[in-house]
């Protein structure tokens, strides 16, 4: 069970929350304009590393918002996913 | 002279033990009476009245005694018969209580099938430092960390604290160490920020310091005493985690080394100090290292013979010798006992020289003994450490896996757990621990210096053999060398598993079944690993490596994890206002999530079948009533509604007019159907939009994250308010009638109230109603919506209002006949996730001037794909048979040798009172092109001819559900 920090609610465990894969994966502004790679790369490909993953997740059972944090894939160590590196991505 | 009923009970004034034996207690073993004390186990308690031998091994029935004192017994399993029967406990672990009654078991116990009517339940709490095991570094480490401030939870299986020194006979400041364990064991209970969990075991250690621990509670007492929960399940998060959870000593592996009177040396000195029994009067010590030597001094203390210890050593420390002569025992250095001889249980040993390279040497000799104790060394409890993400390495020094550098937020594991087998050591760093621990948490304090310790200090590094060499045969052929008792597999099992290609631990575990038992090799893996690692000539157990420890520690019984989550209290059951009137009507209910819903309303005895076609016939002929209160309804409001709606509907909503209603689809990014349901616009930037019954919280879910996450822009709040309204669905030609009378003041007419229209009135009962003119049955329909808590009035008017007209209740059994007659699907029964509503036929719904959410993927090539699976109706030819829904459909021409080609399954299937027959709803590859063909569906090994057709059956033309003509 994990524990994870919630930015508006603090610490709670894993089960308060439901898990969003891969942060970051932005709905096509024109998904007419893909091709059918593009559009399947979209729906179906995302990243597993070994190792640090930004992901997302909801606080379901709480204040049912959703944020990413970076987990370490392999040790489910979590930290913060800060703003600041958000806006340089 | 009467004989003693616990013959090989020790004088008090030779060990006093941690029994009370003022007090007898009697229990009932496989139909004997067994005498013991509180403080007994049922092995301990077995062993003073004389009874080494337990049930036969579980292939081979080979005679077995009892061979540990811990949790890793592999021979003494028990199944209890009072109370609720309960198996594979391992009888030295149960502490005995008047009444206990067992029997032994080979290896298979059974489960009772009387219902467990003991409590069991669930705490959940936090603690800044937790500590796992209550020996002499456990009991440092709380110390130190409950001096500072920190709130502690101390866990220990046992019914005492201390660990193993109690089997012993250390000393701590002068004093024996039973008596700091007391004065230990005092401060933290006097410290309320300490909770000790005694009889609990730490079950698993998970991410972030999270352990389930499962403390037994009532099970030492009698049935009759016991009140409250029979075991609690703790979930802990700490901040800090300690490890001191001990070794296990390994077994010996060679000839008939099963048989009864073989005990671990470690349990024969638990037995000798901590029960005050003496397992054996001439015992035999054979040991690869130190420890087992204070077995032989606890024996020759008590009086016993030990005419033998065998040490592997070529050198053993002088000091210990010297020690053990003086006392009275033979020590036979650089040897190996090759062979336990007797039968069953042991009258004596062959012992054999075994020379630098591990062969014997010289010619065996025999020396008689009725016990024989074994140390093959130790196995640091790494199971947790392990657990929780911690990897382990092979220590040559100490002869076995120890905790690796831990990193990040990994246990400290301190003491015997890391491979540190001396006392003062075990202190050290569990004050060490402890303080740092503390620390970290946010309570600051040092440790304090470690008293002066008299105690069992192992100094001469083990020689551990893994299997001894047998006297004549091969590895191939010693099948009497048990690697694993409890599996009863041997050196050749394992010698076998190499020879069919296997390398791995894992595959060798797998195939020879070691280590699968109730012990979860704890006791035979290590040795299976040294002898795999012989075999396969790696160069030392760490290349072999070592299989997975996985939760749980030791056994559990299920009912712990079902805690009170069981029975009514299993999931929550949701109701509608109007439950109380569908109970008195004797409705059969089903569960839709966590919805009881009524599912029909048999009268005078009615089967299913009969009061389904029943209500159905009310429906299309005269006025039906059902409760959909349960359809999810979540309110979209703000000025981007519209805009939002066109997004996540397959279908425009933006152009709806205030006041009308439209039946939307949703998908996924997947182009998958994903709900279904019709919303009424409220207002400009208002609608309702209700969801399936069972889609309800997976839809607000899916509105939500899509407005915080890829359109955060858009002014929209979404609500669920299911809980806020109750409905009624009004069907049928007479529907019109009852809801001019139910609601007076509302212009029924087909001019007035126009299909697809709602409406605010108030009901002739005062109640203020949305009316809305939907259908799901194609039938002529209205649906009263009110508030809540007026759920039971509206219900009892409308039926009320009917009653002339013979309203009569219907449920989802018949809703579901009722829409499959005009094809209407329902998501998750008729679609599963792969099903577009392309491939639904539904086109019409699916705009082309717009983007919405999934629209791309319907042109991807898969979804244009000819053979795609299509809604269809299906009609059996001989008009009876019922088509089992899931039943595959098959060409007729197919062969029938597998594989057979399928080309779709059933979804719906019923009986029809408008059609007089059976029919069905499938899907069906290409079936749009199909119409007319004939299929097969096989069921029970006849095959039933269906037509395959299109999904509507009932009123084609759609001129139902305006009712009748007027005048
Ligand atoms: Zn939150």
């Amino acid at each position: 069970m994990l524990l994870i920090r919630c930015p508006w609610c603090g610490d709670r465990d894993e089960v308060e929350f439901r898990y969003g894969g891969q942060a970051d994966v932005d709905y096509p502004a024109d998904p007419e304009r893909l091709d059918d790679t593009a559009w399947g790369n979209y729906l179906f490909v995302r990243a597993n590393p070994l190792g640090t993953l930004t992901e997302r997740w909801v606080h379901t059972a709480g204040c049912r918002r959703w944020f990413s944090v970076v987990r370490d894939t392999a040790t489910n160590e979590m930290s913060p996913d800060i703003p600041s590196r958000r806006e340089s991505r | 002279m009467t004989s003693s009923p616990n013959p090989h009970r020790l004088n008090a004034s030779v060990r006093s033990g941690r029994i009370d034996r003022a007090r007898a207690i009697d229990c009932t073993v496989d139909g004997r009476r067994v005498r013991g004390h509180p403080g007994d186990t049922l092995a301990s308690a077995l062993l003073a009245c004389g009874i080494t031998e337990v049930g036969p091994s579980i292939h081979r029935g080979r005679a077995r005694g009892v061979f540990t004192a811990d949790c890793t017994e592999p021979n003494a399993l028990v199944q209890r018969l009072d109370g609720c029967p309960e198996p594979m406990l391992p009888a030295t672990e149960l502490e005995i209580y008047e009444g206990l009654e067992v029997r032994t078991l080979s290896g298979v116990g059974w489960l009772s099938g009387q219902r467990d009517t003991a409590g069991y339940d669930k705490k959940f709490v936090r603690s800044d430092v937790v500590v796992v095991g209550a020996g002499p570094a456990g009991l440092a480490a709380s110390l130190v960390a409950a001096r500072g401030g920190a709130r502690v939870m101390l866990i220990d299986q046992h019914r005492e604290l201390g660990g193993t020194l109690p089997d012993g006979q250390a000393h701590v400041s002068g004093h024996p160490a039973t008596e700091w364990v007391g004065r230990a064991a005092r401060e933290l209970a006097e410290n309320e920020n300490v909770r000790i969990l005694t009889r609990s075991v730490a079950l698993g250690c998970y991410d972030h310091n999270y352990l389930l621990v499962a403390e037994r509670r009532a099970e030492h007492l009698p049935v009759w005493r016991s009140s409250g929960p029979r075991q609690r399940l703790w979930h802990v998060r700490a901040g800090q985690v300690v490890l001191a959870t001990g070794a296990h000593e390994r077994p010996l592996v060679f000839a008939d080394n099963d048989r009864p009177g073989v005990m671990l040396a470690s349990a024969v000195r638990s037995y000798v100090n901590r029960y005050a029994v003496l397992p054996g009067r001439e015992g035999v010590v054979f040991t690869t290292s130190d420890s087992a030597y204070a077995t032989a001094l606890d024996l020759l203390s008590c009086g016993a013979r030990v005419p033998a210890i065998v040490d592997t050593r070529a050198e053993p420390p002088a000091r210990l010798v010297e020690q053990v002569r003086a006392a009275g025992a033979q020590v036979y250095p650089g040897s190996v006992v090759t062979a336990a001889t007797g039968e069953p249980g042991v009258t004596g040993v062959r012992i054999a020289g075994l020379d630098g390279n591990g062969s014997l040497t010289g010619t065996p000799v025999e020396v008689g003994c009725d016990l024989l104790a074994v140390s093959g060394g130790w196995n640091p409890a790494v199971q947790l450490f392990a657990q929780s993400g911690g990897t382990v390495r092979w220590d040559p020094v100490v002869a076995g896996f120890v905790p690796d550098s831990p990193g990040g937020r990994s246990a400290r594991v301190v003491g015997a757990a890391r491979g540190t087998y001396d006392l003062a050591g075990c202190l050290a760093q569990g004050f060490a621990a402890g303080a740092e621990a503390a620390t970290v948490a946010g309570f600051r304090v040092a440790p304090p210096a470690v008293p002066q310790v008299d105690g069992d200090r192992p100094v001469g590094r083990p020689r551990p053999v893994w299997a001894v060499p047998d006297e004549s045969r091969p590895r191939r052929e010693c099948t009497e060398h048990f690697v694993d008792l409890q599996r009863d597999a041997t050196v050749a099992d394992v010698h076998a598993a190499t020879e069919t290609g296997m390398r791995s631990v894992q595959h060798v575990k797998r195939y020879t079944t070691v280590s699968t038992g109730v012990e979860q090799g704890k006791s035979s893996g290590v040795n299976t690993i040294g002898v795999l690692a012989e075999t396969l000539a790696a160069s030392s157990p760490g290349e072999v490596g070592t299989t997975t420890f996985r939760p749980p520690y030791t056994p559990v019984p299920l009912a712990l994890f079902a805690g009170r989550t069981r029975g009514p209290l299993y999931d929550p059951v949701r109701t509608t206002p109007m439950h109380t009137r569908h109970e008195q009507a004797g409705a059969v209910f089903e569960d839709v999530g966590q919805w009881k819903r009524a599912r029909y309303y048999p009268k005078n005895g009615e089967d299913m079948e009969t009061a389904v076609l029943r209500e159905c016939a009310a429906a299309r002929t005269g006025v039906a009533l059902q409760d959909v209160s349960t359809l999810g309804r979540i309110e979209v409001v703000g000025s981007d509604a519209p805009v939002f709606l066109d997004r996540v509907y397959t279908n425009k909503f933006s152009n709806l007019p205030v006041g009308k209603a439209r039946y939307g689809v949703m998908c996924g990014a997947d182009g998958m159907v994903l709900d279904d349901g019709v919303s009424l616009r409220l207002a400009e930037d208002r609608y309702l939009m209700s969801t399936t019954t069972g889609g309800a919280a997976k839809v607000l879910d899916w509105l939500e994250e899509w407005l915080q996450t890829e359109w955060p822009k858009l002014d929209v709040y979404c609500t669920s308010v299911t809980e806020q309204w109750a409905a009624v669905a009004v069907v049928g030609p007479d529907s019109r009638t009852v809801v001019g009378r139910l609601a007076p003041e509302l212009d029924v007419s087909a001019e007035g109230f126009g299909f697809m229209r709602f409406a605010e009135t108030v009901l002739r009962n005062g109640v203020p109603a949305r009316v809305a003119r939907v259908s799901f049955s194609g039938e002529l329909a209205f649906e009263v919506n009110v508030a809540r808590w007026y759920g039971q009035a509206l219900w009892d008017a409308a039926m009320e209002a009917g009653r002339d007209l013979g309203i009569t209740p219907y449920g989802t059994e018949t809703m579901h006949v009722l829409r499959a007659e005009k094809g209407f699907v329902i998501v998750g029964q008729d679609t599963d996730g792969t099903v577009t509503p392309l491939d639904l036929g539904m086109n019409w719904a699916v705009s082309r001037s717009k983007d919405f959410i999934g629209k791309r993927s319907l042109s991807r090539p898969e979804m244009l794909r000819a053979d795609r699976k299509h809604l269809v109706g299906l009609l059996p030819v001989d008009g009876h048979s019922l088509l089992p829904e899931g039943a595959h459909l098959v060409d007729q021409r197919a062969p029938r040798r597998p594989p057979v080609p399928m080309l779709g399954h059933v979804t719906s299937s019923y009986r029809s009172a408008a059609l007089g027959r059976t029919f069905a709803l499938g899907l069906v590859s290409g079936g749009r092109e199909r119409v007319g063909e004939v299929l097969r569906a096989p069921v029970g090994g006849t095959d039933i001819e269906v037509e395959v057709t299109t999904p509507v059956f009932y009123d084609e033309e759609g001129v139902r559900r305006d009712g009748a003509a007027q005048g």
